[in-house]
């Protein structure tokens, strides 16, 4: 229990740190910290998939994208409320995290990598094939008249920044709730032995198939408040690339912590800002940073601090 | 009553008759004993009762169902428990959670941790609860096998080599613990130790080249002279 206390005060200590931030960060990291929060999001509901549940995504993307343009289309197209639209999103997700889960699950280990890559690759090019409504590469923009949500306007930084960190707070509690979980001890038993978790008596397909779900859902939330926030929708973010960053946001910060997803989005973010700001080179810096990250702290930040000072994170 | 029962339970590997045409009965209550030289077919015969491996032909009955087709996950939830010869326990989690999930398959919340601490108790691992997995002797890890077993409360409990690499006192709790067990539960035992075999089971059957070679109460299988040449290897 003691150790239940602790982990609660940590993570609500992080959030009241995001909170108090606000107040103080100048202008430019205040942007960046929004952002970053938004983004680790999405590495917390890859996490689940990832650092919880052992398997391995290259498909998130979609995920994100679902969520981004269920809202983004929505609001463009027939100019519906933000609310309802990023609902429209979350939920868009949770249905392509299903159907691809029930196909996807078929398969384990490279394959499943493969088939969510695949996956990810149709829905990138279902987006430039419906050029007409997507713009493709180009994207569109949200007009800030269309960023207002109940009298709030997104668009101006200190809300921007208060929803940004919503949408993390959301996500991390959730994460937190979730490993308490007699499920999500569950998805934890099967990463670590998944004969044995089967051989308990546990149907290993439909949980990892919630899993997938929460995974795509949190993904898709994290997509659509992007979008919202920040005003842009574009194929890029249903790109390949989006699909491997939470994975390296989440293998920097700690697989299968529920603090990891932060620390990596913000250390790789700032990464690369501040390597971009030495040298045109910047992600030669950044990658040696990576490899040495990788060779020292293999288990990521957050699972460092687990192996060495905090031995109850969960 | 019969609890479980196979009728012509058959499995080819390509070529190789790992199991042939197994017919077996066994009652509630009972404990029995399936003993058999290297390579009998004792592990492809339970696994085939709990769903690991799918038989080629023949039936499955539990509890008077016809359990033939359905997945692992499900037989267990009937009432199996099955603990592996290969030691299988969650190895970076810590011994108290690898009985809790056992534990929780059939109840929940706050009365987990008194069923997973009683369960912990009669194996004798309750001094190291939070210790990983992993990091148990081999001994104590097949102790904990045996817990995880045991917290799922079981109807029927498949053992698998239990006793491999245990003391010679953790072999006579043991035996203590399937005297203690077989009020309430119903026990399948491979076992290579005959004197575990001898002192614990009611009746022993025999495999050898997947067939059943002989049943009968413990002393009766002992003395007689087909097992006795299986074993050594000259019938």
């Amino acid at each position: 229990m003691r150790d239940g206390r602790k982990t609660l005060g940590l993570h609500l200590g992080l959030l009241a740190l995001l909170f108090a931030l606000q107040f103080v960060l100048p202008a430019y990291h205040h942007g960046n910290l929004a952002r970053i929060m938004v983004l680790a999001a999405y590495a917390v509901g890859y996490n689940i998939l990832f650092g919880y549940t052992g398997l391995l995504s290259l498909g998130h993307a979609l995920f994100f994208a679902a969520g981004m343009y269920g809202m983004g289309l929505l609001v463009n197209q027939t100019g519906a409320a933000p609310l309802a639209a990023l609902m429209a999103g979350v939920i868009a997700g949770a249905l392509v995290a299903a159907a691809l889960g029930v196909l996807a699950l078929r398969t384990e280990g490279v394959a499943f990598m493969i088939v969510t890559l695949m996956f990810a690759q149709a829905g990138y090019l279902t987006v430039l094939y419906f050029g007409a409504y997507t713009r493709g590469d180009e994207g569109f923009v949200i007009q800030q008249a269309q960023r207002v949500m109940a009298g709030i306007d997104l668009s101006d930084p200190s809300n921007r920044y208060f929803a940004g960190l919503l949408v993390f707070g959301l996500a991390m509690l959730i994460n937190l709730w979730l490993v308490r979980t007699r499920f999500g001890r569950v998805l934890i038993a099967i990463r670590e032995n998944e004969e044995r978790a089967r051989m308990l008596g546990y149907d290993v397909f439909v949980h990892k198939l919630g899993a997938v779900v929460l995974s795509g859902t949190i993904s898709a939330m994290a997509g659509a408040s992007y979008g919202l926030l920040f005003g842009y929708v574009g194929a890029s973010f249903a790109s390949v690339q989006y699909s491997i960053f939470p994975l390296l946001w989440v293998l920097l910060g700690g697989a299968g912590t529920v603090i990891g997803p932060f620390l990596g989005t913000l250390f790789m973010f700032y990464l690369i800002d501040l390597s971009s700001g030495l040298t045109t080179a910047y992600m030669l810096i950044a990658g040696v940073a990576l490899v040495l990250l990788t060779l020292f702290a293999p288990q990521g930040l957050a699972g460092e601090l687990r192996n060495r000072v905090w031995r109850w994170l969960p | 009553m019969t609890l479980l029962s196979t009728q012509g339970l058959s499995r080819n590997f390509d070529g190789l008759r790992a199991v042939h045409d197994v017919d077996f009965d066994l009652p509630e209550g009972q404990v029995r004993a399936l003993i058999g030289p290297n390579g009998a077919g004792k592990t492809t015969f339970v696994s085939m009762l709990c769903g690991r491996i799918l038989p080629s032909s023949g039936r499955v009955m539990f509890g008077g169902k016809d359990i033939s087709h359905l997945p692992a996950h499900r037989r267990i939830n009937l009432g199996m428990a099955y603990t592996f010869q290969i030691t299988s326990v969650f190895a970076n989690l810590s011994v108290f959670e690898n009985v809790a999930l056992a534990a929780r398959r059939r109840v929940a919340g706050a009365e987990v941790a008194p069923v997973v601490n009683a369960v912990l108790g009669r194996v004798g691992l309750h001094e190291r609860p939070d210790q990983n997995a992993g990091d148990l002797s081999y001994g104590h890890q097949r102790l904990l096998e045996i817990a995880m077993g045991l917290a799922q409360a079981p109807r029927l409990l498949i053992l698998d080599e239990p006793t491999q690499g245990l003391t010679d006192q953790e072999i006579a709790d043991f035996k203590a613990l399937i005297g203690d067990l077989k009020a309430t539960t119903t026990i399948l035992l491979i076992e290579h130790n005959m004197s575990v075999v001898m002192e614990v089971a009611d009746i022993v059957t025999v495999l050898n080249f997947g067939e059943v070679l002989a049943e009968g109460p413990p002393e009766a299988v002992h003395a007689n002279p087909a097992v006795q040449a299986a074993y050594l290897g000259t019938g």
